[in-house]
C-alpha cells in the first residue's frame, strides 16, 4: 500500500498545497487502492457501490491546473472523498442501497455535494449503506454487505458502513456519512474511525434522500478528529434550500480541533451519562468496550477535565420513541418511490395493469424486508386513532430527552458514553431479530432526537476489534466535540504509540 | 389505547395503505415481528403526561421563507430523465382507476 | 373503489337513474338543505408554493419543474413568502382570525399526479380560521356565510387519460402526467355548514362563490378563472327532515367550474337526494362529479370507510408565526370589501338599483369606475361600457376587460365628443382605430382625418351647393316647412363625409335660406 494512502487529510492538504504531490497522483493512488481491495458483493471490503474514476480524475486535474496557475483553491482541494449513496450526485448513480432506485441518475447535486465540488474535492464514488439508511450493519443493502476492514467476516456498522469502511480501509481519506440514529457514529466506532453528527441544521439536508427528516443529518467520516473538522468546515453552514438549516455560521471546528490537540482540557466539565453503560445500566454492553470507555474517561481527567456522572432518566425511552418517529416519517418520505417518475417499475407489462397495482408490485419488489417492516410500522403509528398514542407520545418523549440534555448541559460542557454497546458482530448475528439490531443505536439515538451534535472516536480495542467513545455537546456547540475529541485522541495516541489500523491492511480481493 | 399485537389482516390493511404487495408468508412474519416491536415500544405511551408538549422539530425555528423570485427550472429532458416511460414531454403512467 | 362514471350505480348498488326526480321547489318544501363549500384558489404568485419554479398557464408540459416540485429523492420545500402574504390577506378579507402560529402537515395518499405521494397542506393548524363573508342576493338581502378556515397547500400535477372515451379516466389505457401544475400555491377556503337557507340554497350557493371570487379579485391574489381551474369549487350538500333535525349525510360534488354550474349542481343534488330519501334509500357519503352537458352529478369515489390520510406535522418545514405588526399592516392595506364598495359607487354615481344591477351583470363596475376616475361623467361612462363596448365585446366573443381599449381611452373619447370634436358616429370610427391598435383617440382622430368640420367656410360652400341643387326644397323651407331642411342637411352631411356637426349645419342652412 502506498505510504501516501496512510497520511491524514490534513497532511495531504499540506502536501498538495506545497505541490509535493499532485491531486491526480493522489486520486489515482486511491482509485488503485479501491481497485485492489474493494472487490464486489462477494469479496473484498465492498465499500463502494459506484466508482467514478473519470470524474474524480477530472476534478483532480482541474485542481492541479488551478494550483499551477496560482489560483486560490480551497483548503482541501485535491483531497479525494467518498460520498454515501444517499446524497444526490448529478450525473452519478444514487441508489440509497435500494433496488427501487437501481440506475437512477439524479439531475441535481445535494448541497453537500455542491460544496465538495466547490472545494475541489475529487469524488471517488458512492458508498454502500443499509437500504434507505435503515440498519446498523449494512447487511440491508440490496447490493450486498460491506465488510469490516478489521475482519471481513464482520459488519462495518450501519447504515453508513460503506463510508466508514472506505476510510478505515484507506480507500478514501475522508467520506460523507449521514446519521439518523447513529449511522455515522456507530460505524465509526466499529471500524476504528472518527465520525461526527453535526447539530441538526448545521449541514444542509437538501439532496439527502430523507429517511426521517427531523432526525437526519449529514456529517464527516475521517481517521482523525482534525480531518473531520476540516471536512465539517467545508460542508457546514446555512443553505436557503433547506428550511431547517440554521441561518448562522458554524463554530470554528478546525480551530477547536487544533486547540484540543494540545491535550489540555483544564476547566472543561465532562459528564458521564449513567444511563448509557453506567452503573446499573450495563446490560448488553461488552465488558471490554466498557473498560476502554473507563480508561478514556480517566485520560480526560488526566487532561484536566472535571468529570462528573449525570443522570438522563428519559434516555431509556429514547430508543422506543425513535422506533416510532423514524418509521412514521419514513413511511411518508418513502411514499414517492411509486414507479411513476423515476426508479424501478414492475408489472407495467401486464395487460390492464393499473397504476395502483404497479405501485404495489414495484414497492413489493423494490424494497427489502427491513424497509417494508418500517413502512408498515410507520403507517400504523400514524393511523387515525393511534396517532396520539404512538407518534404523539413519542414526540413528547422527545421533549423529555431534550430536557434531560438541557439539565445535563447546565452542569457539563460535554457528555460522554460508549458509542456502541459491542464491537462489530458477525454477519447474520442479528439479522433475524430486528429488536436486537435496534439496540446497537441505544447510545446514539438521544442526540438525534434532541438535535445535538455527537462524535465517535476510537477508544481502543475490545477483543482485537475497535471500540468507540461518544462525545455529545449542546446544539450549536459542535466545536466542543472537536476540542475534547482532539485532546482525548492525542492522549490515546500517546498511549498507543501509533494510530489504530486494521491488522491486515493488504486485504486481498 | 391501541392493541399491542397486529394480526395478518391488520398487516394487509396497512400494506394496502402503504401500497406494498405482501404474500401470505410475509404477512404472517411481519405480523409477528411488528407485534414484538409494538410491545417493546408500548412504554412510550405512559412516559409523558399531558402537560408535556410534543417536539416535532429538534430546534425551534420559525418563519423560514424565501422571496417570491423565480429560479431556473430543470431542462425538460432532465426532468423526464428518470421516467420509467414517457410520451412526448409527459410522464407515461399506467391507467388510473380511482379519481383523485 | 372503482369510479363509476357513466352509470348511476353507487356503492349500495342502487342506481339513481331509476329515481323520479321531484322539482327543486318540491324538494326544498319537504327537506331542509344544508350546504358547505370548499373552494381552492390558485395564487398568482410568481413562483410555486415550495420552490422557485415559475408557473404560467399553458406552458409546455414539464417545462416548469424542478427536483422539489417533481418530488425527486432528497429535494426539500421552502415556503414562498408571497403565498403566506396572500393567505393572510385572504384570511383578513374573510374576517378570519390569523393564527399566531401555524404549521404545515403532510396529507398522505398515493396518486400518480402527486409527486411525493403526500400533499403538503395544513391540517389542525390553518393560517386563518373563524371568519365570515357577507353575500348579497339578487333582491338585496344580505346573507352571512360562516367561514371555518382558510389554509395553504399545494396543487397536484395534471393527468391526461389516453385511450378511453373522450379522455375520461374510465376505460383509459394509460395516462400522461404533466407536473407543471404540481406545487402551485393553493388556498383552500372552507365554510362551516350553511344552514337555514331553505329554498334559496341554490341561489345562495352561486352568490357565495361569486362574492368570494369578487373578494379575491379585489385582493389581486388570483386570476380566479373558474374555466381555467384557478378557482375550483367543491359543493357539499345534505338534506334533513327539518331545520332542527341532525345533519344528514352529505355528497361532495367536485370541480363545479362556473357560477351557473354551482347553482345548477346544488339544485340537482337537492333534487336527487330528496328523491332517494323519499323513495326510502339512504344518501351515500361520496364524491360526485358534475356534468355540465347533462346537468347531472354521477357517483365517484365512496368516502365511506374514509381514506386514512395519516396527517402529521411536516418535518421539512418550520412553523409560520406571522408578526402581529405585519398582519396589522396587511389589514390596513386591504381593499374595500366589494359589497361596501358597490354601495358607495352607486351613491357617488347616482345610479339606481336597476342601473347598478346591469352594470354588475355586465362585469363593468371597475371599468366604469376607472373611466370616471379618468374624467368621464358616470352616465357617459356607463353608456359607453354597457352600450357600444358591450356590443364590440359580444361580437368579438371576449370579456369587456379583454377589449383592447382602456378606461382612460374611453374617457378621452368621451372628452372629444363633449368638446364637439367628434360626433357619436365619428367617435365610433375612432374607437375602431383604437381597437385596431392605431394609438390613442387623439392620434386616431388626426390620422383618420375624421374631426368634426367646424370651418364655416367649407360648410357654407357645401350648403350653397345643396341650395343650388334643390330649389324646390328651399322653397318649402322658405314657405315655413322647416322640417324639410332635413333633406338638405343630409345632403350636406353626405358631402362632408359625416365630418360635420349636424346642429351647426342646420343653423347655417336656416340663416342662408332666410337670407335668400
Amino acid at each position: 500500500m502506498s505510504e501516501l494512502l496512510q497520511r491524514t487529510a490534513a497532511d495531504l492538504a499540506e502536501l498538495l498545497a506545497a505541490r509535493e504531490v499532485s491531486a491526480v497522483e493522489l486520486t489515482r493512488a486511491h482509485l488503485d487502492r479501491i481497485a485492489a481491495v474493494d472487490g464486489d458483493q462477494d469479496r473484498g471490503i465492498h465499500a463502494f457501490l459506484h466508482v467514478d474514476d473519470a470524474g474524480a480524475l477530472a476534478t483532480a486535474a482541474a485542481v492541479d491546473g488551478a494550483r499551477a496557475r496560482g489560483e486560490i483553491v480551497g483548503r482541501l482541494a485535491g483531497v479525494p472523498i467518498a460520498v454515501k449513496d444517499v446524497l444526490a450526485t448529478r450525473g452519478m448513480p444514487t441508489t440509497c442501497g435500494s433496488a427501487v432506485l437501481r440506475g437512477w441518475v439524479p439531475p441535481y447535486d445535494a448541497t453537500v455535494v455542491s460544496r465538495l465540488r466547490g472545494a475541489g474535492m475529487p469524488i471517488l464514488g458512492k458508498t454502500n449503506m443499509d437500504e434507505f439508511a435503515m440498519g446498523s450493519s449494512t447487511e440491508h443493502s440490496a447490493y450486498g454487505p460491506t465488510r469490516n476492514p478489521w475482519d471481513l467476516e464482520r459488519i462495518p456498522g450501519g447504515s453508513g458502513g460503506g463510508s466508514a469502511a472506505a476510510v478505515a480501509g484507506f480507500e478514501a481519506p475522508l467520506a460523507i456519512g449521514t446519521d439518523t440514529g447513529g449511522s455515522i457514529r456507530q460505524p465509526a466506532a466499529v471500524t476504528g474511525t472518527v465520525g461526527v453528527k453535526p447539530t441538526y441544521g448545521g449541514v444542509s439536508r437538501y439532496g439527502l434522500v430523507a429517511l426521517a427528516s427531523s432526525l437526519d443529518q449529514a456529517g464527516p467520516c475521517a481517521r482523525t478528529v482534525l480531518d473531520a473538522a476540516l471536512l465539517h468546515a467545508v460542508i457546514g453552514g446555512h443553505d436557503p434550500l433547506d428550511s431547517t438549516s440554521l441561518d448562522e455560521p458554524i463554530p470554528d471546528v478546525v480551530a477547536a480541533a487544533r486547540e484540543g490537540a494540545g491535550g489540555d482540557l483544564s476547566g472543561a466539565r465532562v459528564g458521564v451519562v449513567r444511563e448509557l453503560g453506567g452503573a446499573g445500566h450495563t446490560a448488553g454492553y461488552d465488558p471490554d468496550v466498557l473498560a476502554r470507555f473507563t480508561e478514556s474517561v480517566a485520560l480526560l481527567t488526566a487532561a484536566g477535565a472535571e468529570v462528573v456522572e449525570v443522570d438522563c432518566p428519559h434516555f431509556e425511552y429514547a430508543l422506543e420513541a425513535y422506533y416510532l418517529i423514524l418509521p412514521s416519517e419514513a413511511s411518508s418520505n418513502l411514499a414517492r418511490f411509486d414507479a411513476m417518475r423515476y426508479g424501478l417499475r414492475v408489472g407495467d407489462g401486464d395487460p390492464g395493469a393499473t397504476a395502483e397495482q404497479v405501485m404495489s408490485a414495484t414497492r413489493a419488489a423494490g424494497f427489502g424486508a427491513e424497509v417494508k417492516r418500517r413502512i408498515i410500522l410507520g403507517t400504523y403509528a400514524l393511523s387515525a386513532g393511534y396517532y396520539e398514542a404512538f407518534y404523539g407520545s413519542a414526540q413528547k418523549v422527545r421533549t423529555l430527552v431534550q430536557r434531560d440534555f438541557a439539565a445535563a448541559f447546565e452542569r457539563c460542557d460535554v457528555l460522554v458514553s460508549p458509542t456502541a454497546p459491542t464491537p462489530a458482530f458477525r454477519f447474520g448475528d442479528k439479522l433475524s431479530d430486528p429488536l436486537a439490531m435496534y439496540l446497537n443505536d441505544v447510545a446514539t439515538i438521544p442526540a438525534n432526537l434532541a438535535g445535538v451534535p455527537g462524535m465517535s472516536l476510537p477508544s481502543g480495542l475490545a477483543g482485537g476489534l475497535p471500540a468507540g467513545i461518544q462525545i455529545l455537546a449542546p446544539a450549536r456547540a459542535d466545536d466542543r466535540l472537536y476540542r475534547v475529541g482532539a485532546a482525548l485522541e492525542a492522549r490515546l495516541l500517546a498511549e498507543w504509540g501509533r494510530p489504530l489500523v486494521p491488522p491486515a491492511l493488504e486485504v486481498s480481493v | 389505547m391501541p392493541p399491542e399485537t397486529l394480526s395478518g389482516d391488520d398487516v394487509v390493511h396497512l400494506a394496502t395503505l402503504a401500497r406494498i404487495d405482501l404474500d401470505a408468508d410475509e404477512r404472517e412474519l411481519m405480523a409477528g415481528q411488528l407485534s414484538g416491536i409494538l410491545a417493546a415500544v408500548a412504554r412510550v405511551q405512559s412516559v409523558a403526561g399531558s402537560d408535556i408538549p410534543a417536539t416535532s422539530h429538534p430546534l425551534p425555528l420559525v418563519n423560514v421563507m424565501r422571496p417570491d423570485v423565480p429560479r431556473p427550472s430543470l431542462d425538460t429532458e432532465e426532468a423526464l430523465s428518470g421516467a420509467p416511460a414517457r410520451e412526448g414531454y409527459r410522464f407515461r403512467v399506467p391507467r388510473i382507476l380511482e379519481e383523485d | 373503489m372503482t369510479a363509476t362514471i357513466g352509470s348511476g350505480v353507487d356503492v349500495t348498488g342502487f342506481d339513481d337513474s331509476l329515481l323520479e326526480l321531484a322539482t327543486y321547489e318540491e324538494a326544498v318544501a319537504q327537506f331542509d338543505p344544508v350546504m358547505g363549500f370548499e373552494v381552492h384558489v390558485e395564487l398568482n404568485t410568481r413562483t410555486k408554493m415550495f420552490c422557485g419554479c415559475a408557473h404560467s398557464f399553458g406552458a409546455p408540459p414539464n417545462s416548469q419543474t424542478c427536483p422539489t416540485c417533481l418530488g425527486l429523492p432528497g429535494s426539500l420545500p421552502v415556503v414562498n413568502e408571497a403565498a403566506v402574504r396572500s393567505a393572510v390577506r385572504i384570511g383578513l378579507a374573510l374576517n378570519c382570525t390569523i393564527a399566531a402560529r401555524c404549521r404545515f402537515a403532510r396529507k398522505n395518499y398515493f396518486y400518480p399526479d402527486m409527486p411525493k405521494d403526500f400533499q403538503t397542506s395544513q391540517y389542525d393548524e390553518p393560517i386563518a380560521y373563524d371568519g365570515w363573508l357577507d353575500v348579497e342576493l339578487g333582491d338585496g338581502e344580505i346573507v352571512r356565510i360562516p367561514i371555518e378556515r382558510a389554509h395553504m397547500e399545494e396543487d397536484t400535477g395534471k393527468s391526461t387519460h389516453v385511450g378511453g372515451a373522450t379522455g375520461r379516466i374510465h376505460g383509459a389505457a394509460y395516462s400522461l402526467v404533466d407536473y407543471n401544475r404540481a406545487g402551485i400555491p393553493l388556498i383552500e377556503i372552507v365554510t362551516r355548514p350553511i344552514e337555514g337557507t331553505g329554498a334559496r340554497a341554490a341561489e345562495i350557493a352561486r352568490a357565495y362563490v361569486g362574492a368570494l371570487r369578487d373578494v379575491l379579485l379585489g385582493l389581486g391574489v388570483s386570476d380566479v378563472r373558474m374555466e381555467q381551474g384557478s378557482l375550483r369549487c367543491d359543493a357539499n350538500v345534505s338534506l334533513r327532515s327539518a331545520a332542527d333535525a341532525p345533519l344528514g349525510i352529505r355528497s361532495e360534488t367536485k370541480n363545479v367550474n362556473s357560477l351557473r354550474s354551482v347553482e345548477r349542481a346544488v339544485r340537482y343534488e337537492v333534487r336527487r337526494q330528496a328523491a332517494r330519501l323519499s323513495a326510502g334509500h339512504r344518501v351515500v357519503q361520496e364524491t360526485r362529479h358534475w356534468h355540465e352537458d347533462t346537468g347531472m352529478t354521477t357517483s365517484g369515489r365512496s368516502k365511506e370507510g374514509a381514506e386514512d390520510y395519516r396527517y402529521f406535522p411536516e418535518p421539512d418545514l418550520v412553523p409560520i408565526a406571522p408578526d402581529p405588526a405585519w398582519v396589522a399592516e396587511l389589514r390596513t392595506g386591504l381593499p374595500e370589501a366589494p359589497a361596501v364598495r358597490r354601495r358607495r359607487q352607486m351613491a357617488e354615481w347616482g345610479f339606481g338599483d336597476l342601473e347598478m344591477r346591469d352594470v354588475l351583470n355586465a362585469g363593468a363596475a371597475e371599468l366604469i369606475s376607472e373611466t370616471i376616475e379618468a374624467g368621464a361623467a358616470p352616465t357617459a361612462a356607463r353608456k359607453w361600457w354597457l352600450g357600444e363596448l358591450s356590443r364590440r365585446a359580444k361580437a368579438a366573443d371576449v370579456g369587456l376587460a379583454d377589449l383592447a381599449v382602456t378606461p382612460r381611452q374611453v374617457a378621452a373619447l368621451q372628452g372629444l365628443v363633449e368638446a364637439g370634436r367628434l360626433t357619436d358616429r365619428l367617435a365610433r370610427d375612432v374607437l375602431d382605430g383604437v381597437l385596431a391598435g392605431e394609438g390613442e383617440p387623439e392620434d386616431v382622430l388626426v390620422a383618420r382625418g375624421v374631426e368634426v368640420v367646424s370651418d364655416d367656410g367649407a360648410l357654407t360652400a357645401a350648403i350653397d351647393r345643396a341650395i343650388a341643387a334643390n330649389p324646390d326644397v328651399v322653397a318649402k323651407i322658405a314657405a315655413g316647412k322647416v322640417q324639410a331642411a332635413g333633406a338638405l342637411i343630409g345632403a350636406v352631411m353626405k358631402e362632408m363625409n359625416g365630418s360635420a356637426d349636424a346642429a351647426r349645419v342646420r343653423q347655417l342652412l336656416v340663416e342662408r335660406v332666410a337670407a335668400e
